[in-house]
């Protein structure tokens, strides 16, 4: 199996070669056999690479460690999960795993939109075809999985305990499932340029795969901070390094995409920019990928260098010519259909909420970057840290978070002074009442109180959607409460699937805000000591350490030292921090010992305990954090999910081909609009 | 005045403030990032660079570590190959410090030639997969079968 699956990789590589051929010869020559050829070529592709994969989990499934790859990421008295994971823990096999994923995505789309898209299915496949070539290849001649030792180890070096986390096994396949759906839009992108059919044909297909990669991206993301928080150990989940930041950007040119299509579905605006965001989301994709793979720049995360990055770098400069050209050459093609008329309307609000999104995506690139740039600039490598990304990002965030508020409820092309006020008064009052609130309880922080007063507006507006939404159905259908408002929900998913998204971006904003609260003591106890402290919420906890026990497990010795915790006097039980040495079959160590923080969760605070070290016998030396509102964090994360979800039910699809391009059509009356009838 | 003209002219202040915000953050906190060899050059050509925050990136010299047993102070040396330098940080080290791994310190160089470093990151060579060659040399697997001769 294993020797099948190293033979299908190459297979691959020929069949992905003669589909990108084919189909651009089909395109261009106007062919339809070739392209049909071509079309067949990517779904060979797709069944190779599941063979070469199939092959890769043979391998590491039977600890088989003559494979190199096998022998350095996994030791045999893993767990199977484990294992299975450790298919793309590493550099060659996650290149393959690209290449499975972006082959299923290929398949799928192009199987689905063949017939609607006649014209564009050659350009189309051929780009993504192009772009397995390019990942393909380099798997095989790089950074090959399959790789042979030259002798027989009697166990792998195992993987990082690090890695040996639930969150970190399902945040890369995540992430990766959402930087590779941003090729789909890409290659639909291309092949509309190409052709210039840049109507409304492409925008179908494209806002599907869009959503696919913003919802997995979020879950990526999200995932990716949990595992941060729960396993890494330094109480907190996000830390402005240049992969997280690789990973963001894509996300925020894909929603900042998904916002603008509106505009260009309802009024015809915006045609140049969102062609260029759904370009821009894909080379995020590939620049992340080879930020992360390269080196270029200095980051905690850095995997191995190696040649890969060259072959990313050039990647990433072919593609951008490529389109840079291919918009240059059609500008005349994207000319918009309609005019902006007032600055208070749907349209000013949403060409701002672009504005903000790409702008903060500008920023965060900056930062990233900003190593390589004064060094080019002057010699001089001059980074910078969570204080520029905070600087910059929370000004711009809370104009982004008000306009999450405004932006679905204002009227399209002008808002009268009567929609204003039936719209946003009580959520205003809202908002205020909110900010009043919390001056009375006596926090002083600017910051965090605009931003609940923000929370207050934008869930008041979301909120009085909802409740006019089945006040509505209730008087039109006689509905129950209940009833009314899974109706609402489903006959008008794309809506408000899209509040309950927003609902979690305000849940994520409170709990960023919580982080202004957050505090951390460094305590050393023996055994039967206690450390009393007052919570941001100032509530007396008392911590009494119970001492440092080890215990011996099969793949690892724990030290853990255990909290017994009182708040105002109440028992609430043991909180223990652990550090881990991991071993392998043979009992060698593997890797450093790691730290495994103890959290008990409320939805008003965390407390986050570290074994920072043990000094002797019994005294533990340790660092106790307060977390307030991190709860709402993985919350909002979940509402997110959700909301997207919902939106990208199939249903939502059919109601959009019958609104088609609406440029010409008068707005929908509002009360039919809101009964979702 | 045109709404298309409003928007412009707002959009030109949204990122005015943002570009402003930026550039007024990266003066402020942008530090430079060295290798041993190039702080070693800034000092000599400027000693007050000694009041400036840095970065320095280097690897941990294998056996310098020194851990504080009354609390959370480590002592160790970096070394980029030509110039080696005594660190001192307080806080908690990550899991992944230890010999020979490369070191990201943040902090300032004192008047004694010794960094103080309010920041500490460690790069693992072997967080994910270790240096292409030789990779699979430091196998504990390997490193058995060595032992025991059959490699």
């Amino acid at each position: 199996m294993i020797l099948i699956g190293e033979l299908s990789l190459w297979v691959a590589l020929l069949m992905a070669v003669w589909s990108m051929t084919a189909s651009y010869a089909g395109g261009a020559l106007r062919r339809d056999d070739l392209t049909a050829s071509g079309v067949r070529g990517l779904y060979a592709t797709f069944v190779m690479v599941v063979l070469a994969s199939a092959g890769l989990w043979t391998a590491l499934l039977s600890r088989d460690f003559s494979v190199e790859y096998v022998a350095s990421h996994i030791s045999a008295n893993m767990p199977n999960f484990y294992i299975f994971t450790a298919f793309w823990s590493g550099q060659a096999g996650s290149l393959l795993f690209w290449a499975l994923i972006l082959s299923m995505y290929g398949t799928i789309a192009i199987a689905t939109s063949r017939a609607r898209n006649r014209e564009l299915v050659p350009w189309a496949t051929g780009t993504l075809a192009a772009i397995l070539v390019f990942f393909i290849a380099t798997d095989c001649f790089k950074a090959n999985p399959f790789t042979r030792l030259d002798f027989l180890p009697a166990d792998g070096r195992g993987m990082n305990p690090q890695l040996q986390n639930p969150g970190m096994a399902f945040h890369p396949p995540n992430l990766y499932l959402g930087y590779v759906a941003t090729a789909i839009p890409f290659a639909f992108a291309v092949a509309a340029l190409f052709t210039r059919r840049l109507d409304a044909e492409w925008l179908a297909v494209v806002r599907r795969w869009a959503l696919v990669s913003w919802f997995f991206l979020t879950i990526g993301i999200v995932l990716g901070m949990w595992w941060a928080y729960v396993e890494l150990g330094w109480g907190g989940y996000w830390a402005w390094d240049p992969v997280e930041n690789s990973s963001f950007l894509p996300w925020l040119t894909t929603t900042a995409f998904l916002h603008s299509i509106m505009i260009q579905e309802k009024r015809g605006m915006l045609r140049k920019w969102n062609v260029v965001l759904v370009v821009v989301s894909f080379l995020l994709s590939i620049f992340g990928t080879f930020i992360t793979r390269s080196g270029v720049i200095e980051s905690v995360h850095s995997f191995a260098q190696s040649p890969v990055g060259t072959w990313f770098g050039t990647f990433f400069f072919l593609a951008t010519g490529l389109t840079i050209y291919l918009v240059g050459t059609r500008l005349r093609d994207l000319e918009a259909r309609a005019e902006l008329e007032s600055m208070v309307s749907r349209e000013a609000a949403f060409l701002y909420n672009n504005l903000l999104l790409v702008g903060i995506a500008f920023a965060v690139l900056w930062g990233t970057v900003f190593p390589i740039l004064s060094e080019w600039w002057n010699g001089n490598k001059i980074t910078v840290g969570p204080p520029f990304f905070n600087a910059v990002n929370i000004p711009l965030g809370l104009l982004l978070l008000a306009l999450t508020g405004v932006g679905p409820l204002i009227a399209w092309r002008r808002a009268s002074v009567d929609n204003l006020k039936r719209q946003f008064l009580t959520p205003a009052i809202l908002g205020l009442a909110v900010a009043a609130a919390l001056l009375v309880a006596g926090m002083r922080a600017l910051a965090p109180i605009v931003t609940y007063a923000l929370c207050g507006f934008v869930a008041g507006t979301i909120g009085q959607e909802f409740y006019k939404g089945v006040r509505a159905r209730q008087a039109i259908h006689n509905e129950s409460i209940f009833k009314g408002f899974i109706h609402l929900v489903g006959r008008n998913r794309r809506r408000y699937g899209g509040y309950i998204v927003h609902a979690g971006v305000i849940m994520l904003f409170a709990g960023f805000a919580g982080l202004a609260f957050k505090s951390e003591h460094d305590i050393t106890l023996s055994t039967g000591q206690a450390f009393e402290v007052r919570d941001p919420y100032g509530r007396q906890w008392r911590f009494v350490s119970q001492g440092v026990s080890t215990s011996q497990r099969p793949d690892r010795v724990v030290q853990a030292v255990g909290l017994e915790t009182f708040r105002d006097g109440k028992r609430l039980g043991l909180i223990a921090g652990e550090k881990r040495q991991y071993l392998d079959s043979q009992g060698n160590e593997l890797f450093n010992p790691s730290t495994e923080p103890g959290i008990r969760s409320s939805a008003k605070l965390d407390t986050y305990v570290v074994l920072a070290g043990v000094r002797s016998s019994d005294v533990a030396e340790m660092r106790i954090t307060f977390n307030p509102l991190v709860t709402w964090v993985w919350t909002g994360g979940y509402l997110m999910m959700i909301g997207g979800l919902i939106v990208m039910w199939p249903q939502a699809e059919r109601r959009r081909a019958q609104a088609g391009y609406a440029a010409v059509l008068p707005p929908r009356p509002e009360a039919a609009e809101l009964a979702g009838v | 005045m045109k709404p298309r003209t409003k928007f412009i002219i707002g959009g030109a202040l949204v990122l005015g403030v943002a570009g402003y915000l930026m550039a007024s953050s990266i003066k402020q906190t942008g530090v430079y990032y060295l290798t041993p060899t190039e702080l070693a050059a800034k000092m000599q050509a400027d000693p007050t660079f000694a009041n400036a925050g840095i970065k320095v990136g280097a690897r941990v010299v294998p056996g310098s570590i020194h851990r504080d047993p009354g609390g959370r102070e480590y002592a160790f040396q970096v070394t980029d190959g030509s110039k080696t330098f005594p660190v001192v940080y307080r806080g908690i080290a990550p899991d992944t410090f230890t010999d020979s791994v490369d070191v990201v310190v943040g902090g300032r160089m004192g008047t004694d030639g010794t960094f103080r470093a309010t920041e500490l990151l460690a790069k693992c060579a072997s967080r994910y997969e270790n240096a292409p060659e030789n990779k699979y040399k430091q196998t504990p697997g390997y490193k058995a079968a060595a032992g025991s001769g059959r490699a």
